[in-house]
Protein backbone atom coordinates (compact mmCIF):
# COMPACT_ATOMS: atom_id res chain seq x y z
CA UNK A 1 0.00 0.00 0.00
CA UNK A 2 1.20 3.51 -0.70
CA UNK A 3 1.91 5.87 2.17
CA UNK A 4 -0.87 8.15 0.98
CA UNK A 5 -3.40 5.32 1.03
CA UNK A 6 -2.32 4.21 4.51
CA UNK A 7 -2.64 7.78 5.82
CA UNK A 8 -6.14 8.13 4.36
CA UNK A 9 -7.18 4.72 5.72
CA UNK A 10 -6.08 5.79 9.20
CA UNK A 11 -7.68 9.22 8.87
CA UNK A 12 -11.00 7.70 7.74
CA UNK A 13 -11.02 5.20 10.60
CA UNK A 14 -10.08 7.83 13.18
CA UNK A 15 -12.73 10.27 12.04
CA UNK A 16 -15.63 7.84 11.71
CA UNK A 17 -14.90 5.39 14.51
CA UNK A 18 -13.56 8.26 16.62
CA UNK A 19 -16.85 10.02 16.02
CA UNK A 20 -18.68 6.91 17.20
CA UNK A 21 -16.58 6.71 20.37
CA UNK A 22 -17.17 10.41 21.12
CA UNK A 23 -20.92 9.93 20.50
CA UNK A 24 -21.01 6.93 22.85
CA UNK A 25 -19.07 8.79 25.55
CA UNK A 26 -21.41 11.76 25.19
CA UNK A 27 -24.40 9.46 25.65
CA UNK A 28 -22.81 7.83 28.72
CA UNK A 29 -22.34 11.24 30.28
CA UNK A 30 -26.08 11.75 30.01
CA UNK A 31 -27.65 8.68 31.58
CA UNK A 32 -31.13 7.67 30.63
CA UNK A 33 -33.94 9.25 32.63
CA UNK A 34 -37.09 7.38 33.35
CA UNK A 35 -40.63 8.56 33.10
CA UNK A 36 -42.37 9.21 36.37
CA UNK A 37 -45.51 7.14 36.52
CA UNK A 38 -48.71 8.50 37.98
CA UNK A 39 -48.20 7.43 41.58
CA UNK A 40 -44.96 9.40 41.69
CA UNK A 41 -42.68 6.35 41.64
CA UNK A 42 -40.05 5.88 38.99
CA UNK A 43 -40.26 3.17 36.42
CA UNK A 44 -37.59 0.54 36.75
CA UNK A 45 -34.63 1.06 34.45
CA UNK A 46 -34.58 -1.41 31.58
CA UNK A 47 -32.50 -4.50 32.10
CA UNK A 48 -31.15 -4.52 28.57
CA UNK B 1 -60.39 5.15 24.34
CA UNK B 2 -57.42 4.23 22.23
CA UNK B 3 -55.16 1.49 23.54
CA UNK B 4 -51.79 2.60 24.91
CA UNK B 5 -49.08 3.14 22.33
CA UNK B 6 -46.23 0.66 22.25
CA UNK B 7 -42.82 1.77 23.52
CA UNK B 8 -39.20 0.76 23.29
CA UNK B 9 -38.03 -0.43 26.68
CA UNK B 10 -35.19 2.07 26.71
CA UNK B 11 -32.83 3.98 24.47
CA UNK B 12 -30.52 1.02 24.05
CA UNK B 13 -33.37 -0.95 22.46
CA UNK B 14 -34.15 2.02 20.23
CA UNK B 15 -30.52 2.49 19.19
CA UNK B 16 -30.19 -1.17 18.20
CA UNK B 17 -33.43 -1.00 16.20
CA UNK B 18 -32.40 2.25 14.50
CA UNK B 19 -28.90 0.95 13.69
CA UNK B 20 -30.54 -2.24 12.41
CA UNK B 21 -32.62 -0.13 10.09
CA UNK B 22 -29.80 2.12 8.89
CA UNK B 23 -27.29 -0.68 8.35
CA UNK B 24 -28.60 -2.49 5.33
CA UNK B 25 -27.58 -3.81 1.95
CA UNK B 26 -26.47 -0.34 0.80
CA UNK B 27 -23.75 -0.18 3.45
CA UNK B 28 -22.21 -3.40 2.20
CA UNK B 29 -22.63 -3.25 -1.53
CA UNK B 30 -23.05 0.44 -2.34
CA UNK B 31 -20.67 2.46 -0.16
CA UNK B 32 -17.39 0.75 -1.15
CA UNK B 33 -17.88 1.35 -4.87
CA UNK B 34 -19.22 4.89 -4.45
CA UNK B 35 -16.16 5.80 -2.37
CA UNK B 36 -13.80 4.14 -4.86
CA UNK B 37 -15.40 5.89 -7.86
CA UNK B 38 -15.52 9.32 -6.23
CA UNK B 39 -12.04 10.20 -5.13
CA UNK B 40 -10.98 7.13 -3.11
CA UNK B 41 -9.38 8.30 0.13
CA UNK B 42 -10.33 11.90 -0.66
CA UNK B 43 -14.02 10.87 -0.60
CA UNK B 44 -13.93 10.86 3.20
CA UNK B 45 -14.07 14.67 3.12
CA UNK B 46 -17.32 15.15 1.13
CA UNK B 47 -18.68 12.07 2.89
CA UNK B 48 -18.20 13.54 6.37
CA UNK B 49 -19.38 16.96 5.24
CA UNK B 50 -22.55 15.33 3.88
CA UNK B 51 -23.03 13.37 7.09
CA UNK B 52 -22.72 16.47 9.26
CA UNK B 53 -24.59 18.93 7.06
CA UNK B 54 -27.48 16.80 5.77
CA UNK B 55 -27.53 13.25 7.15
CA UNK B 56 -27.52 14.03 10.86
CA UNK B 57 -29.77 17.13 10.54
CA UNK B 58 -32.35 15.05 8.62
CA UNK B 59 -32.08 12.28 11.18
CA UNK B 60 -32.79 14.80 13.95
CA UNK B 61 -35.75 16.14 11.96
CA UNK B 62 -37.28 12.67 11.64
CA UNK B 63 -36.73 11.99 15.35
CA UNK B 64 -38.26 15.35 16.26
CA UNK B 65 -41.41 14.75 14.18
CA UNK B 66 -41.93 11.18 15.37
CA UNK B 67 -41.18 11.88 19.02
CA UNK B 68 -43.11 15.13 19.34
CA UNK B 69 -46.26 13.87 17.63
CA UNK B 70 -45.97 10.24 18.77
CA UNK B 71 -47.54 8.72 15.72
CA UNK B 72 -46.98 6.95 12.43
CA UNK B 73 -45.55 9.07 9.67
CA UNK B 74 -48.91 10.18 8.12
CA UNK B 75 -50.51 11.00 11.46
CA UNK B 76 -47.39 12.81 12.67
CA UNK B 77 -47.41 14.96 9.51
CA UNK B 78 -51.15 15.53 9.97
CA UNK B 79 -50.57 16.78 13.51
CA UNK B 80 -47.69 18.89 12.24
CA UNK B 81 -49.84 20.64 9.68
CA UNK B 82 -53.03 19.35 8.05
CA UNK B 83 -52.32 18.80 4.37
CA UNK B 84 -48.76 17.67 5.11
CA UNK B 85 -50.41 14.31 5.84
CA UNK B 86 -50.01 13.34 2.20
CA UNK B 87 -46.20 13.46 2.59
CA UNK B 88 -46.59 10.78 5.25
CA UNK B 89 -48.66 8.61 2.91
CA UNK B 90 -46.12 9.16 0.17
CA UNK B 91 -43.52 7.74 2.56
CA UNK B 92 -45.80 4.83 3.44
CA UNK B 93 -46.25 4.08 -0.26
CA UNK B 94 -42.51 4.21 -0.87
CA UNK B 95 -41.97 1.80 2.02
CA UNK B 96 -44.62 -0.55 0.63
CA UNK B 97 -42.90 -0.62 -2.75
CA UNK B 98 -39.39 -0.96 -1.35
CA UNK B 99 -40.40 -3.74 1.05
CA UNK B 100 -41.88 -5.91 -1.70
CA UNK B 101 -38.61 -6.06 -3.66
CA UNK B 102 -36.09 -5.66 -0.81
CA UNK B 103 -37.36 -8.92 0.69
CA UNK B 104 -36.56 -10.64 -2.62
CA UNK B 105 -32.89 -9.69 -2.44
CA UNK B 106 -32.75 -11.10 1.09
CA UNK B 107 -34.26 -14.34 -0.24
CA UNK B 108 -31.47 -14.53 -2.85
CA UNK B 109 -28.89 -13.97 -0.10
CA UNK B 110 -30.43 -16.80 1.94
CA UNK B 111 -30.00 -19.16 -1.02
CA UNK B 112 -26.46 -17.91 -1.71
CA UNK B 113 -25.47 -18.57 1.90
CA UNK B 114 -26.19 -22.21 1.09
CA UNK B 115 -24.72 -22.06 -2.42
CA UNK B 116 -21.44 -20.79 -0.93
CA UNK B 117 -20.80 -24.11 0.79
CA UNK B 118 -20.40 -26.09 -2.43
CA UNK B 119 -20.03 -23.11 -4.75
CA UNK B 120 -23.08 -24.13 -6.70
CA UNK B 121 -22.44 -21.47 -9.37
CA UNK B 122 -19.51 -23.49 -10.77
CA UNK B 123 -17.22 -21.49 -13.04
CA UNK B 124 -19.91 -19.13 -14.41
CA UNK B 125 -21.41 -17.08 -11.55
CA UNK B 126 -23.04 -14.61 -13.97
CA UNK B 127 -24.77 -17.28 -16.03
CA UNK B 128 -25.76 -19.16 -12.91
CA UNK B 129 -27.34 -16.10 -11.26
CA UNK B 130 -29.50 -14.91 -14.14
CA UNK B 131 -30.03 -18.30 -15.76
CA UNK B 132 -29.90 -21.37 -13.51
CA UNK B 133 -30.99 -19.59 -10.33
CA UNK B 134 -33.35 -16.75 -11.31
CA UNK B 135 -34.35 -18.32 -14.67
CA UNK B 136 -34.76 -14.90 -16.24
CA UNK B 137 -36.31 -14.73 -19.69
CA UNK B 138 -35.08 -11.16 -20.20
CA UNK B 139 -38.57 -10.06 -21.26
CA UNK B 140 -39.92 -6.67 -20.27
CA UNK B 141 -43.33 -7.80 -19.12
CA UNK B 142 -45.02 -8.66 -15.88
CA UNK B 143 -45.43 -12.20 -14.63
CA UNK B 144 -44.10 -15.28 -16.42
CA UNK B 145 -43.40 -18.54 -14.66
CA UNK B 146 -43.00 -18.58 -10.90
CA UNK B 147 -39.53 -19.65 -9.70
CA UNK B 148 -39.84 -21.75 -6.52
CA UNK B 149 -36.08 -21.57 -5.80
CA UNK B 150 -36.59 -17.88 -5.02
CA UNK B 151 -40.28 -17.93 -4.10
CA UNK B 152 -40.04 -20.45 -1.26
CA UNK B 153 -37.25 -18.67 0.69
CA UNK B 154 -39.13 -15.43 0.01
CA UNK B 155 -42.28 -16.83 1.64
CA UNK B 156 -40.19 -17.84 4.65
CA UNK B 157 -38.66 -14.34 4.86
CA UNK B 158 -42.13 -12.79 4.85
CA UNK B 159 -43.48 -15.19 7.46
CA UNK B 160 -40.50 -14.45 9.67
CA UNK B 161 -40.87 -10.68 9.21
CA UNK B 162 -44.58 -10.67 9.94
CA UNK B 163 -44.11 -12.83 13.05
CA UNK B 164 -41.55 -10.25 14.27
CA UNK B 165 -44.11 -7.50 13.73
CA UNK B 166 -46.83 -9.44 15.48
CA UNK B 167 -44.53 -9.72 18.50
CA UNK B 168 -44.50 -5.95 18.68
CA UNK B 169 -42.09 -3.06 18.73
CA UNK B 170 -40.18 -4.11 21.84
CA UNK B 171 -40.83 -7.86 21.85
CA UNK B 172 -40.27 -8.27 18.12
CA UNK B 173 -38.37 -5.47 16.39
CA UNK B 174 -36.12 -4.35 19.25
CA UNK B 175 -35.37 -7.91 20.34
CA UNK B 176 -34.55 -8.95 16.78
CA UNK B 177 -32.08 -6.07 16.33
CA UNK B 178 -30.52 -6.61 19.76
CA UNK B 179 -29.60 -10.13 18.60
CA UNK B 180 -28.94 -9.63 14.89
CA UNK B 181 -26.81 -6.47 15.04
CA UNK B 182 -24.11 -7.81 17.42
CA UNK B 183 -24.04 -11.10 15.48
CA UNK B 184 -23.75 -9.16 12.22
CA UNK B 185 -20.82 -7.13 13.54
CA UNK B 186 -18.99 -10.24 14.75
CA UNK B 187 -19.38 -12.25 11.54
CA UNK B 188 -18.62 -9.22 9.42
CA UNK B 189 -15.39 -8.55 11.32
CA UNK B 190 -14.37 -12.20 10.92
CA UNK B 191 -15.09 -11.91 7.18
CA UNK B 192 -13.06 -8.71 6.87
CA UNK B 193 -10.13 -10.28 8.70
CA UNK B 194 -10.25 -13.29 6.40
CA UNK B 195 -10.33 -10.93 3.42
CA UNK B 196 -7.37 -8.92 4.70
CA UNK B 197 -5.26 -12.07 5.09
CA UNK B 198 -5.47 -12.87 1.37
CA UNK B 199 -2.61 -12.06 -1.00
CA UNK B 200 -3.45 -8.93 -2.97
CA UNK B 201 -5.72 -7.48 -0.27
CA UNK B 202 -3.52 -4.41 0.02
CA UNK B 203 -3.95 -3.79 -3.71
CA UNK B 204 -7.63 -3.36 -3.08
CA UNK B 205 -7.11 -1.09 -0.09
CA UNK B 206 -4.67 0.92 -2.13
CA UNK B 207 -7.33 1.40 -4.81
CA UNK B 208 -9.96 2.36 -2.26
CA UNK B 209 -7.92 4.73 -0.10
CA UNK B 210 -5.42 6.40 -2.45
CA UNK B 211 -6.79 9.93 -2.54
CA UNK B 212 -7.62 11.67 -5.79
CA UNK B 213 -7.74 15.25 -4.53
CA UNK B 214 -8.78 16.62 -7.92
CA UNK B 215 -12.09 14.80 -7.48
CA UNK B 216 -13.05 17.29 -4.77
CA UNK B 217 -13.40 19.97 -7.44
CA UNK B 218 -16.05 17.85 -9.19
CA UNK B 219 -19.61 18.67 -8.02
CA UNK B 220 -20.68 15.13 -9.01
CA UNK B 221 -18.45 13.72 -6.28
CA UNK B 222 -20.14 15.88 -3.65
CA UNK B 223 -23.58 14.87 -4.88
CA UNK B 224 -22.49 11.22 -4.72
CA UNK B 225 -21.43 11.75 -1.10
CA UNK B 226 -24.76 13.34 -0.18
CA UNK B 227 -26.58 10.57 -2.03
CA UNK B 228 -24.68 7.84 -0.19
CA UNK B 229 -25.29 9.42 3.23
CA UNK B 230 -28.90 10.02 2.40
CA UNK B 231 -29.76 6.52 1.13
CA UNK B 232 -27.66 4.77 3.73
CA UNK B 233 -28.99 6.46 6.84
CA UNK B 234 -32.69 5.52 6.34
CA UNK B 235 -33.74 9.17 6.59
CA UNK B 236 -36.58 10.91 4.81
CA UNK B 237 -38.98 8.05 4.21
CA UNK B 238 -40.75 7.59 7.46
CA UNK B 239 -38.69 4.93 9.21
CA UNK B 240 -37.02 7.13 11.79
CA UNK B 241 -40.27 9.06 12.36
CA UNK B 242 -42.03 5.78 13.10
CA UNK B 243 -39.29 4.38 15.36
CA UNK B 244 -38.90 7.66 17.28
CA UNK B 245 -42.64 7.65 17.99
CA UNK B 246 -42.10 4.57 20.17
CA UNK B 247 -39.51 6.30 22.37
CA UNK B 248 -40.42 7.28 25.89
CA UNK B 249 -41.15 10.94 26.45
CA UNK B 250 -37.86 11.69 28.10
CA UNK B 251 -35.53 10.34 25.49
CA UNK B 252 -32.24 11.85 24.51
CA UNK B 253 -33.00 12.20 20.80
CA UNK B 254 -29.84 13.85 19.52
CA UNK B 255 -27.47 11.88 21.77
CA UNK B 256 -28.94 8.63 20.47
CA UNK B 257 -29.05 9.97 16.91
CA UNK B 258 -25.32 10.70 16.86
CA UNK B 259 -24.59 7.12 17.96
CA UNK B 260 -26.87 5.76 15.22
CA UNK B 261 -25.35 7.98 12.52
CA UNK B 262 -21.74 7.18 13.38
CA UNK B 263 -22.48 3.46 13.82
CA UNK B 264 -23.92 3.42 10.32
CA UNK B 265 -20.87 5.14 8.88
CA UNK B 266 -18.50 3.02 10.96
CA UNK B 267 -20.06 -0.11 9.49
CA UNK B 268 -19.76 1.31 5.97
CA UNK B 269 -16.06 1.97 6.35
CA UNK B 270 -15.59 -1.58 7.62
CA UNK B 271 -17.54 -2.88 4.61
CA UNK B 272 -15.33 -0.82 2.30
CA UNK B 273 -12.22 -2.43 3.77
CA UNK B 274 -13.68 -5.95 3.54
CA UNK B 275 -15.06 -5.63 0.01
CA UNK B 276 -11.93 -4.01 -1.44
CA UNK B 277 -9.59 -6.46 0.30
CA UNK B 278 -11.54 -9.22 -1.46
CA UNK B 279 -11.53 -7.36 -4.79
CA UNK B 280 -7.77 -6.80 -4.46
CA UNK B 281 -7.29 -10.53 -3.93
CA UNK B 282 -9.39 -11.28 -7.00
CA UNK B 283 -7.52 -8.74 -9.14
CA UNK B 284 -4.16 -10.24 -8.19
CA UNK B 285 -5.36 -13.82 -8.67
CA UNK B 286 -6.70 -12.98 -12.15
CA UNK B 287 -3.74 -10.81 -13.12
CA UNK B 288 -5.91 -7.74 -13.76
CA UNK B 289 -6.30 -4.32 -12.15
CA UNK B 290 -8.73 -3.64 -9.30
CA UNK B 291 -10.64 -1.38 -11.69
CA UNK B 292 -11.47 -4.46 -13.78
CA UNK B 293 -13.12 -6.30 -10.90
CA UNK B 294 -14.68 -3.42 -8.93
CA UNK B 295 -18.48 -3.42 -9.00
CA UNK B 296 -21.44 -2.51 -6.84
CA UNK B 297 -24.94 -3.67 -6.05
CA UNK B 298 -26.36 -6.94 -7.29
CA UNK B 299 -23.42 -7.48 -9.65
CA UNK B 300 -20.95 -7.20 -6.78
CA UNK B 301 -22.80 -9.47 -4.37
CA UNK B 302 -24.19 -12.15 -6.64
CA UNK B 303 -21.64 -12.31 -9.48
CA UNK B 304 -18.28 -10.81 -8.43
CA UNK B 305 -18.30 -12.25 -4.90
CA UNK B 306 -19.15 -15.80 -5.97
CA UNK B 307 -16.14 -15.66 -8.33
CA UNK B 308 -13.97 -14.51 -5.40
CA UNK B 309 -15.38 -17.23 -3.15
CA UNK B 310 -14.50 -19.90 -5.73
CA UNK B 311 -10.94 -18.58 -6.07
CA UNK B 312 -10.13 -17.92 -2.41
CA UNK B 313 -8.67 -20.65 -0.18
CA UNK B 314 -11.34 -21.18 2.49
CA UNK B 315 -13.76 -19.38 0.21
CA UNK B 316 -16.79 -21.35 1.39
CA UNK B 317 -16.54 -19.89 4.90
CA UNK B 318 -15.90 -16.43 3.47
CA UNK B 319 -18.99 -16.79 1.28
CA UNK B 320 -21.22 -18.02 4.10
CA UNK B 321 -20.13 -15.09 6.29
CA UNK B 322 -20.65 -12.58 3.47
CA UNK B 323 -24.13 -13.72 2.48
CA UNK B 324 -25.21 -14.23 6.07
CA UNK B 325 -24.18 -10.61 6.68
CA UNK B 326 -26.44 -9.54 3.81
CA UNK B 327 -29.31 -11.56 5.30
CA UNK B 328 -28.92 -10.14 8.82
CA UNK B 329 -28.38 -6.55 7.67
CA UNK B 330 -31.27 -6.90 5.23
CA UNK B 331 -33.85 -8.34 7.62
CA UNK B 332 -33.36 -5.68 10.30
CA UNK B 333 -33.84 -3.05 7.59
CA UNK B 334 -36.84 -4.83 6.07
CA UNK B 335 -38.73 -4.91 9.38
CA UNK B 336 -38.21 -1.17 9.77
CA UNK B 337 -39.56 -0.50 6.28
CA UNK B 338 -42.60 -2.73 6.87
CA UNK B 339 -43.26 -1.05 10.22
CA UNK B 340 -43.81 2.30 8.50
CA UNK B 341 -46.68 0.78 6.51
CA UNK B 342 -48.24 -1.11 9.41
CA UNK B 343 -48.10 1.89 11.76
CA UNK B 344 -49.73 4.14 9.15
CA UNK B 345 -52.58 1.70 8.55
CA UNK B 346 -53.12 1.11 12.28
CA UNK B 347 -53.41 4.82 12.99
CA UNK B 348 -55.65 5.59 10.02
CA UNK B 349 -58.09 2.72 10.32
CA UNK B 350 -57.87 2.05 14.05
CA UNK B 351 -56.68 -1.50 13.38
CA UNK B 352 -54.99 -3.71 15.95
CA UNK B 353 -51.46 -4.94 15.34
CA UNK B 354 -52.75 -8.42 14.52
CA UNK B 355 -55.14 -7.05 11.93
CA UNK B 356 -52.54 -4.80 10.30
CA UNK B 357 -50.00 -7.63 10.19
CA UNK B 358 -52.51 -10.02 8.63
CA UNK B 359 -54.08 -7.65 6.13
CA UNK B 360 -51.51 -4.95 5.28
CA UNK B 361 -48.47 -7.15 5.93
CA UNK B 362 -50.16 -10.04 4.15
CA UNK B 363 -50.87 -7.84 1.13
CA UNK B 364 -47.21 -6.81 0.92
CA UNK B 365 -46.16 -10.44 1.14
CA UNK B 366 -48.61 -11.53 -1.57
CA UNK B 367 -47.54 -8.76 -3.97
CA UNK B 368 -43.88 -9.55 -3.31
CA UNK B 369 -44.27 -13.31 -3.73
CA UNK B 370 -46.49 -13.00 -6.82
CA UNK B 371 -44.47 -10.47 -8.83
CA UNK B 372 -40.78 -10.91 -8.13
CA UNK B 373 -39.81 -14.60 -7.98
CA UNK B 374 -40.80 -14.92 -11.62
CA UNK B 375 -38.94 -15.25 -14.89
CA UNK B 376 -39.37 -11.49 -15.44
CA UNK B 377 -38.79 -10.38 -11.83
CA UNK B 378 -35.24 -9.05 -12.16
CA UNK B 379 -36.10 -6.31 -14.66
CA UNK B 380 -39.06 -5.26 -12.54
CA UNK B 381 -36.92 -5.11 -9.42
CA UNK B 382 -34.29 -3.06 -11.23
CA UNK B 383 -36.64 -0.38 -12.54
CA UNK B 384 -38.82 -0.13 -9.42
CA UNK B 385 -35.72 0.14 -7.21
CA UNK B 386 -34.32 3.01 -9.25
CA UNK B 387 -37.53 5.03 -9.36
CA UNK B 388 -38.57 4.34 -5.75
CA UNK B 389 -35.21 5.62 -4.54
CA UNK B 390 -34.38 8.48 -6.84
CA UNK B 391 -37.86 9.91 -7.20
CA UNK B 392 -39.66 8.52 -4.18
CA UNK B 393 -37.21 8.88 -1.32
CA UNK B 394 -35.50 11.99 -2.68
CA UNK B 395 -38.80 13.61 -3.68
CA UNK B 396 -40.55 12.92 -0.38
CA UNK B 397 -37.59 14.19 1.64
CA UNK B 398 -37.41 17.32 -0.50
CA UNK B 399 -41.14 17.94 -0.08
CA UNK B 400 -40.78 17.36 3.65
CA UNK B 401 -38.00 19.90 4.29
CA UNK B 402 -39.62 22.52 2.05
CA UNK B 403 -43.10 22.12 3.56
CA UNK B 404 -41.93 21.98 7.18
CA UNK B 405 -39.21 24.60 6.85
CA UNK B 406 -40.63 27.12 4.41
CA UNK B 407 -44.35 26.38 4.36
CA UNK B 408 -45.28 25.59 7.94
CA UNK B 409 -42.13 27.17 9.44
CA UNK B 410 -41.98 24.54 12.14
CA UNK B 411 -38.22 24.12 12.56
CA UNK B 412 -38.06 26.35 15.70
CA UNK B 413 -40.92 24.44 17.35
CA UNK B 414 -39.33 21.09 16.53
CA UNK B 415 -35.91 22.26 17.73
CA UNK B 416 -37.49 23.40 20.99
CA UNK B 417 -38.97 19.95 21.45
CA UNK B 418 -35.66 18.24 20.69
CA UNK B 419 -33.76 20.51 23.08
CA UNK B 420 -36.28 19.91 25.87
CA UNK B 421 -35.30 16.24 26.04
CA UNK B 422 -31.84 16.01 24.46
CA UNK B 423 -28.25 16.53 25.55
CA UNK B 424 -26.88 17.77 22.21
CA UNK B 425 -28.68 21.05 21.53
CA UNK B 426 -29.70 22.24 18.08
CA UNK B 427 -30.55 25.72 16.88
CA UNK B 428 -29.95 28.17 14.07
CA UNK B 429 -27.26 26.07 12.36
CA UNK B 430 -29.75 23.22 12.16
CA UNK B 431 -32.37 25.49 10.56
CA UNK B 432 -29.88 26.64 7.92
CA UNK B 433 -28.61 23.14 7.15
CA UNK B 434 -32.14 21.76 6.83
CA UNK B 435 -33.76 24.81 5.29
CA UNK B 436 -31.06 25.73 2.78
CA UNK B 437 -28.29 23.15 2.25
CA UNK B 438 -30.50 20.04 2.30
CA UNK B 439 -33.18 21.32 -0.10
CA UNK B 440 -30.52 22.58 -2.50
CA UNK B 441 -28.75 19.23 -2.61
CA UNK B 442 -31.96 17.18 -2.73
CA UNK B 443 -33.44 19.53 -5.33
CA UNK B 444 -30.37 19.18 -7.51
CA UNK B 445 -30.46 15.38 -7.19
CA UNK B 446 -34.16 15.27 -7.99
CA UNK B 447 -34.10 17.63 -10.98
CA UNK B 448 -30.98 16.13 -12.53
CA UNK B 449 -32.47 12.64 -12.19
CA UNK B 450 -35.69 13.77 -13.89
CA UNK B 451 -33.72 15.31 -16.76
CA UNK B 452 -31.48 12.27 -17.17
CA UNK B 453 -34.38 9.82 -17.16
CA UNK B 454 -36.37 11.90 -19.66
CA UNK B 455 -33.40 12.29 -21.98
CA UNK B 456 -31.81 8.87 -21.65
CA UNK B 457 -34.55 6.55 -20.40
CA UNK B 458 -33.46 3.80 -18.03
CA UNK B 459 -30.69 1.53 -19.27
CA UNK B 460 -31.71 -0.51 -22.28
CA UNK B 461 -35.28 -0.90 -21.09
CA UNK B 462 -38.15 -0.12 -23.51
CA UNK B 463 -39.72 3.25 -22.77
CA UNK B 464 -43.22 1.77 -22.40
CA UNK B 465 -42.00 -0.57 -19.66
CA UNK B 466 -40.13 2.23 -17.85
CA UNK B 467 -43.20 4.43 -18.28
CA UNK B 468 -45.48 2.00 -16.47
CA UNK B 469 -43.27 0.46 -13.81
CA UNK B 470 -40.85 3.35 -13.30
CA UNK B 471 -42.64 6.65 -13.89
CA UNK B 472 -46.04 5.07 -13.29
CA UNK B 473 -45.05 3.79 -9.85
CA UNK B 474 -43.24 7.01 -8.91
CA UNK B 475 -46.13 9.30 -9.92
CA UNK B 476 -48.80 6.84 -8.80
CA UNK B 477 -47.43 6.91 -5.26
CA UNK B 478 -47.95 10.66 -5.06
CA UNK B 479 -51.50 10.48 -6.43
CA UNK B 480 -52.47 7.65 -4.08
CA UNK B 481 -50.91 9.51 -1.14
CA UNK B 482 -53.02 12.60 -1.79
CA UNK B 483 -56.20 10.52 -2.22
CA UNK B 484 -55.63 8.58 1.03
CA UNK B 485 -55.19 11.84 2.92
CA UNK B 486 -58.88 12.60 2.23
CA UNK B 487 -60.05 9.47 4.06
CA UNK B 488 -61.06 10.34 7.64
CA UNK B 489 -59.07 9.08 10.62
CA UNK B 490 -60.99 6.38 12.44
CA UNK B 491 -59.83 7.51 15.87
CA UNK B 492 -59.44 11.19 15.05
CA UNK B 493 -56.10 12.95 14.85
CA UNK B 494 -55.73 14.47 18.31
CA UNK B 495 -53.32 12.80 20.68
CA UNK B 496 -55.19 13.10 23.98
CA UNK B 497 -52.12 12.07 25.91
CA UNK B 498 -50.00 14.89 24.51
CA UNK B 499 -52.55 17.49 25.55
CA UNK B 500 -51.82 16.57 29.16
CA UNK B 501 -48.05 16.22 29.06
CA UNK B 502 -45.69 17.84 26.61
CA UNK B 503 -42.41 15.95 26.13
CA UNK B 504 -39.90 16.62 28.86
CA UNK B 505 -41.10 20.06 29.90
CA UNK B 506 -41.51 19.08 33.51
CA UNK B 507 -37.78 18.65 34.13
Amino acid sequence: MSAQAIVMLVVALLLVWGGLVVALLHLRKHPEEFDVVEDGQQEYPPST
Amino acid sequence: MAEEREQFKGRRAFIFAAVGSAVGLGNIWRFPYVAYENGGGAFIIPYLVALLTAGIPLLFLDYAIGHKFRASSPLAYRRLGGAAESIGWWQVGICFVIAVYYAVVIAWAVRYTGFSINQAWGDDPGGFFGGDFLQQSGEFTLGGSWVPAVGIPLIIIWLFTLVVHRLGVQGGIARLSAIFIPVLVVIFVVMVIQGLRQPGATLGLDALFTPNWDALANPGVWIAAYGQIFFSLSVGFGIMITYASYLKRRSNLTGSGLVVAFSNSGFEILAGIGVFAALGFMAQASGVGVADVAESGIGLAFIAFPAIISTMPGGSLFGVLFFLSLVLAGITSLVSIVQVVLAGVEDKLGWSRTKSVLIAGGLMAVVSVALFPTTTGLNLLDVVDNFANNFGIVGAALASVIVIGWGLRKFPELAEHVNSVSSFKIGRTWFVLLGVITPLVLGYMFVSEVITRIQEGYGAMPSGYVGVYGWGVAIGLVVVAVLISFIPWRRGVVDGDSLLVEGGESR
